[in-house]
């Protein structure tokens, strides 16, 4: 089933996905790998406000190329998702903290993750791993950049105008649903019965 | 008489951006048949999204992924190249002047001083050289940028020698599984048998280079080579690991002589995207470029 949503997600359009669906996601799209979410959960430790508003927005696991035009205004060159198992060890804590609508990335997320998706109800979804320009041809403007010195062009925060940026697969729902570890059982399952016939 | 050092820089610099742009075109084909023989929805979606990114990455000259890699240089040098050292010195600028002009992702990170912001590592290691002693006045570059994603499932194992070549295809096998959804699926596999530690990976990577479908001249390597792609797409890890699709595109052995206490294997995965491209130059400095 495919569905178009716009930030900021209301939750009950979060509740009507379902692992293995399609999502097409227009609005405010922000990229942070692991330093900024380091950095963002700091400052919530701290008491301090992250410079964006996470609220029902799109959290995008990339790390991208960013050319300045000749305005001197920043545009996309590739920017495709980063292998999103490496932030499980403080996703949840993210969404806890500042609550997106929806996760994308690729590769999946783990146990942590789903859990926090269920209880705080946001979705994680997959963006063809690689697809760089196709995901730069969805982003229709560069609104913000923050952290950039601090942090560099792959790690800092940018802020994205998107329209129907996707096709976006849900491997993790508000239900408890994980398809990705789905798929790994399969793998597991079959290299057994591989190693077997060997 | 041309400037055989500027050739060099120039030929490799339009190496790296042919590497990130364009396919090598057995990996496009591979990349549409897959597309057209997969059934289902999501498997086909996620492989009509790489080629619709393939195609736009042709079209607009620009890097097919993001991660524009960790680059390789594989250099063939005669002995009559009138270049030696200075081949190395003309591949760092051309690195240096291809992060700025493709435009490259800066990958190049100092573990004290941070990313060097030009694909040029302060140590002399970054770009790596695999360099090769030929006869002739030749000099062949392959260029080879390799992702963090699919760099990071590689794997080495120094397997008993007792176990054999079975041993050798359970590693690959446990390898691959692993890798599942990980590193962008559909994956090209090379694997490095013997050598030593160090050597097996160093061919397990060389042997992404060799053309997808050209098996190993050695009847024997080709059967092993065939029968792996078989089972490992058996793991049914599908297209981005959704379990639909192909799961693996073809695998290429190389094999070395082994210690007779050690069987060292090394596997080297590629994401779909498997960026490589060369040239051969000549004496007087022409160019001759590898079929893509």
């Amino acid at each position: 089933m495919e569905h178009y949503l716009t930030t900021p997600i209301p939750q009950e359009d979060l509740k009507k996905v379902k692992i293995g669906d399609i999502v097409y996601l227009s609005g405010t799209v922000v990229t942070a790998r692991d330093e900024a979410h380091l950095k963002a959960l700091e400052m919530y430790e701290k008491g301090e406000e992250p410079p964006v508003n996470f609220k029902g927005i799109g959290l995008f696991h990339c790390g991208p190329v960013m050319q300045k035009d000749e305005n001197d205004k920043w545009t996309v060159v590739a920017a495709g998702p980063t292998t999103s198992a490496r932030m499980e060890i403080f996703q949840d804590e993210f969404i806890k903290a500042f609550h997106p609508g929806m996760i994308i990335g690729k590769g999946g997320m783990g146990a942590r993750t789903t859990k926090a998706c269920q209880e705080e109800t946001c979705i994680y979804g997959y963006f063809t791993g690689g697809a760089a320009l196709l995901a730069a041809d969805r982003i229709k403007e560069v609104k913000d950049v923050f952290w950039l010195e601090e942090l560099g062009m792959p790690e800092c925060l940018w802020v994205y105008e998107v329209e129907k940026f996707g096709p976006l697969t849900v491997t993790i729902d508000t239900y408890g649903g994980n398809l990705t570890e789905e798929s790994k059982k399969n793998i597991e399952a079959k290299k057994v019965e591989i190693l077997k016939e060997l | 008489m041309k400037d055989i050092a500027q050739v060099i820089e120039d030929t490799a610099t339009r190496l790296l951006k042919i590497a990130a742009t364009e396919l090598p075109s057995e990996v496009r084909e591979a990349l549409l048949k897959g597309e057209r023989e997969t059934e289902g929805a999501l498997g086909k979606s996620q492989l009509h999204a790489i080629n619709e990114n393939v195609n736009i990455a042709e079209t607009q000259i620009k890097p097919m992924c993001q991660d524009t890699g960790i680059v390789a240089f594989f250099i063939k040098v005669g002995d009559k190249f009138p270049l030696k050292s200075e081949i190395k010195t003309a591949l760092i600028k051309a690195t240096k002047r291809a992060t700025a002009a493709v435009p490259l992702r800066p990958n190049a990170v100092d573990m004290f001083k941070g990313n060097t912001k030009n694909n040029v590592g302060l140590r002399g290691y970054v770009p790596w050289f695999y360099f090769d002693l030929v006869e002739g006045d030749r000099c062949e570059i392959i260029a080879m940028p390799k992702g963090g994603g699919s760099s990071n499932v590689g794997k080495m194992k120094m397997i008993p020698p007792g176990k054999g070549i079975k041993g050798v295809k359970e590693f690959v096998v446990e390898a691959l599984a692993a890798a599942g959804p990980l590193a962008c699926p559909p994956y090209t596999v090379g694997v490095g048998v013997g050598g030593g530690e160090d050597m097996c990976m160093n061919l397990a990577k060389k042997a992404l280079l060799r053309p997808l479908y050209k098996y190993h001249e050695d009847p024997s390597i080709a059967q092993i080579e065939k029968e792996l792609l078989e089972i490992l797409n058996k793991l049914e890890i599908g297209a981005m690991g959704l379990g639909e699709g192909p799961s693996v595109l073809d695998v290429h052995m190389e094999f070395a002589a082994r210690h007779p206490a050690s069987l060292p294997v090394g596997v080297v995965i590629s994401c779909w995207a498997l960026r490589h491209a060369g040239a051969t130059i000549d004496k007087e400095g022409n160019v001759e470029w590898h079929p893509h």
